[in-house]
C-alpha cells in the first residue's frame, strides 16, 4: 500500500504548492532518511554511546581503575550490575569507559584518514595523468593487503599504544577514502560548472576544494560510517590480540580478552564487553545503511 | 576478451605492490627501537654474544645493505633464520601455512553456502523473509569474528560440551576429529563472508530479475524454480564468484586472531608471536608470503571474472 502511495503522488503531494517542499540538499535526505525506522534505531543508540563517551567521568560511577582482587570476576549484583571483571573492578563502568576508547580510537583514525584520503583522492581525480597513476599505484599497493595484517605490521613497529592504533588504522584505511574521493571527482570534473569555474579563472585549488569537494560528500559520508564500524572492530581485534589499547585502560577488546579466562567458571563475563562492541558496531551499520539509502539516487527503497 | 597486455600489466603490478610493501615493513621495522637480540637472549648475557650474534645475523650492517641482502635472498627463495629459534623462516612457514590455509577455505566454503539464503531474499524483495535476512546479515557483520567464535566456544564447548575449544588436527589424517575441531573456528572465521556474500548475492539476484530476460523465460511459461534457478541464480553468481576471492584473501588475515581464540597453529599465531618477539625475519616472511598469495588471488579472480562475463572489456 505505502509502494502505491510513493509511484502515485496523491492529494497532498499535488497541492504542494502550499505545503515547504524541502529542496535543499539536506531536507531531501532528511525527509528520505526520517522514513528508514532501523536507521534511526542505529542513530539514537549511537547517540547514546557518544553521551555515555563524554558523561563518563560525570555518572558517579565507581572506579575502573581500583582493584579489589577478592571480588574477582563476581556473577551480576545490585552493587556490580554486569559483575566485576578479572581484577575486581565493576564491569559495567568499565564497559561505559570503554566507549570512550572505542569512539575516540573510531573517529579520530577515520578523521586522520579522511584528512589523507580526500586531498589525495581530489588530487588524483582532478589532475589525472601520472600524477594519478602514481597515487593510486600507492595507494592500490596499501589496499592490496588485508587490513589487520597492516595493522599489526605497524603495531610490531611502533609498540603497541592507543596512539600507534590510530596511526595504524588511519594508513590502513586512507586508501578507501582516496578511492571514493578520486572516482567522484573524476565524474565531477567532466560537469559544466567545473568548466565555467574554469572560465572565470578560479584557481586549481579553489576549484578542488570549494567547488568539486562538497559535491562528492554523499559518498564521503557513506564511506566514513563503513570504515567507522570497521575502526572499532579492528582496534578491538587488536587488543584482543594485546596489540593495541594497553591495560589498565579499558578497551572493550582487552576486556574482551581478560574476560576470556573465564569461559568455564564465568561464562556470562565475557558476553558482555563482546555485546558492548556489537551494539555499536550494529549502531553504526544500520545508521550507514540509512545513509546509504537516503544519500544513494539509485538504491531507493520500495520503489 | 583478455587481452595480453593487460595481463602483462596486472603481472607486472604484483612485485611492485610487493617492493613497496616490503620497503616499508623492513625500514619501519629497523628504524624502530627494540633490539630482537637482546630479547632473544637470556638475562645477564655478555655484550660479546650479543654483538657476535648481531654480526652472524647482519644486523650491525646499515639498513640498506640489510634490505637488499633479504630481498636478493628472498628471490632466490631463503626467507633467513628466526632470531628466537634459530628455525628457518621457510620451514616455520611451510609448517603453518598449510593450517590456515585449511581453515580459511573451510570458512569460505561455509560463507558460500550460506549466503544463498539471499536468493529467498531477492525473490521476497521487501518483504517479511528479505527483512529478517537483511536483518541477519547486519548482525553477522556487525559481530566481531573473535567474539562470534567465544560465544560458540561457551555453547558448544562449555555447556554442550560436544566440540573441543582449542586445537587443530589434519582433516587429511583424521577427518572426523579433524573436522570437530574445524567447524568452531571456520563458522567464526566466515561469518562475516557469510553475512556480506548475503547481501551481494541479493542485490545481484535483484539485478537479474529485473532484466528482459527473466521476463521472456516467465512468460514462456517456465515454471517459477526454473526462472529462479536456471535463468536467475546462473547469472547473478557471476560476480560473486570475485568477492569470494577477495573475501579468501581476507579470511588470510581474519585468521590471525581468529587462530589466537581457538589456540591453532596456523601462520597468525607464528605472525603474533613473532611480533611480540620482534623477530624480524619472521614478521617479514609471513608478510611476504601472505602478501604474494593474497595479490594472487586478486590477480586470479581478476582473471576470472573476465573469462566468465565477456562483457567485462580491459
Amino acid at each position: 500500500m505505502g509502494r502505491v502511495k510513493l509511484l502515485m503522488p496523491g492529494p497532498k503531494e499535488f497541492s504542494g504548492e502550499k505545503r515547504a517542499i524541502p529542496h535543499t540538499q539536506w531536507a531531501l535526505f532528511w525527509r528520505k532518511f526520517r522514513k528508514i525506522a532501523l536507521a534511526k534505531v542505529g542513530a539514537i543508540t549511537l547517540l547514546m554511546l557518544g553521551l555515555c563517551a563524554v558523561l563518563a567521568p560525570y555518572l558517579g560511577l565507581p572506579s575502573i581503575t581500583e582493584m579489589d582482587l577478592s571480588q574477582s570476576a563476581t556473577p551480576p549484583t545490585w552493587l556490580h550490575p554486569l559483575g566485576t571483571d578479572s581484577y575486581g573492578r565493576d564491569l559495567l563502568a568499565r564497559l561505559i569507559y570503554g566507549a570512550r576508547v572505542s569512539l575516540s580510537v573510531g573517529l579520530s583514525s577515520v578523521g586522520l584518514s579522511m584528512l589523507a584520503g580526500i586531498p589525495l583522492g581530489l588530487l588524483a581525480g582532478y589532475f589525472r595523468g601520472k600524477l594519478d597513476s602514481i597515487l593510486m599505484r600507492l595507494m592500490d599497493a596499501i589496499f592490496s593487503f588485508p587490513p589487520i595484517l597492516l595493522a599489526i605490521a605497524l603495531v610490531a613497529i611502533l609498540g603497541p599504544s592507543a596512539g600507534t592504533v590510530v596511526i595504524a588504522l588511519s594508513v590502513v584505511y586512507t586508501p578507501r577514502f582516496a578511492r571514493v574521493v578520486r572516482s567522484s571527482t573524476l565524474a565531477e570534473s567532466e560537469l559544466e560548472y567545473v568548466l565555467s569555474a574554469r572560465a572565470i579563472g578560479a584557481s586549481h585549488w579553489r576549484i578542488m576544494f570549494i567547488q568539486v569537494l562538497p559535491n562528492v560528500v554523499g559518498p564521503i559520508t557513506v564511506q566514513a560510517t563503513v570504515t567507522f564500524a570497521y575502526a572499532i572492530i579492528t582496534e578491538a581485534s587488536l587488543s584482543f590480540l594485546g596489540l593495541g589499547v594497553q591495560p589498565p585502560s579499558p578497551s572493550w577488546g582487552l576486556m574482551l580478552n581478560e574476560a576470556r579466562m573465564y569461559i568455564e567458571d564465568a561464562p556470562y563475563y565475557p558476553i558482555f564487553p563482546g555485546l558492548a562492541i556489537v551494539i555499536a558496531v550494529l549502531a553504526i551499520n544500520l545508521f550507514g545503511d540509512g545513509l546509504r539509502d537516503a544519500l544513494d539516487p539509485r538504491q531507493q527503497r520500495g520503489e | 576478451m583478455i587481452k595480453a597486455r593487460y595481463v602483462i600489466n596486472r603481472l607486472l603490478q604484483i612485485p611492485i605492490s610487493l617492493l613497496i610493501i616490503s620497503i616499508l615493513v623492513f625500514f619501519l621495522i629497523h628504524l624502530t627501537p627494540g633490539d630482537p637480540v637482546e630479547l632473544a637472549l637470556p638475562p645477564g648475557a655478555s655484550r660479546e654474544l650479543a654483538n657476535q650474534i648481531r654480526q652472524q645475523l647482519g644486523l650491525d650492517r646499515p639498513f640498506h645493505e640489510q634490505y637488499t641482502n633479504w630481498l636478493f635472498n628472498a628471490m632466490k627463495g631463503d626467507l633467513g633464520k628466526s632470531i628466537q629459534t634459530g628455525e628457518k623462516v621457510n620451514d616455520m612457514l611451510i609448517d603453518r601455512l598449510p593450517v590456515t590455509v585449511t581453515l580459511a577455505t573451510t570458512a569460505t566454503v561455509i560463507s558460500v553456502v550460506v549466503s544463498l539464503v539471499g536468493v529467498f531474499a531477492a525473490i521476497r524483495f521487501h518483504r517479511k523473509t528479505d527483512y529478517v535476512i537483511m536483518l541477519f546479515s547486519t548482525i553477522g557483520i556487525s559481530v566481531p569474528n573473535f567474539f562470534a567464535g567465544i560465544l560458540l566456544i561457551i555453547f558448544f564447548g562449555v555447556f554442550l560440551r560436544i566440540l573441543p575449544i582449542s586445537g587443530f588436527v589434519n582433516p587429511l589424517k583424521d577427518p572426523i576429529e579433524g573436522m570437530r575441531h574445524l567447524v568452531m573456528p571456520a563458522i567464526s572465521l566466515g561469518l562475516l563472508y557469510a553475512a556480506l556474500h548475503t547481501r551481494m548475492v541479493r542485490s545481484s539476484m535483484l539485478d537479474i530479475l529485473n532484466q528482459d530476460f527473466i521476463r521472456t523465460a516467465r512468460a514462456k511459461g517456465l515454471r517459477e524454480y526454473q526462472v529462479i534457478l536456471r535463468h536467475g541464480l546462473r547469472n547473478a553468481l557471476l560476480p560473486i564468484v570475485t568477492v569470494v576471492g577477495m573475501s579468501y584473501a581476507y579470511m588470510l588475515g581474519g585468521s590471525i586472531i581468529i587462530e589466537q581464540v581457538f589456540a591453532i597453529p596456523g601462520i597468525g599465531r607464528l605472525l603474533i608471536i613473532a611480533v611480540t618477539s620482534r623477530d624480524f625475519p619472521v614478521i617479514q616472511g609471513v608478510l611476504l608470503i601472505v602478501g604474494i598469495t593474497f595479490l594472487m588471488i586478486n590477480f586470479l579472480t581478476d582473471l576470472l571474472y573476465g573469462i566468465i562475463d565477456p562483457r567485462i572489456k580491459y
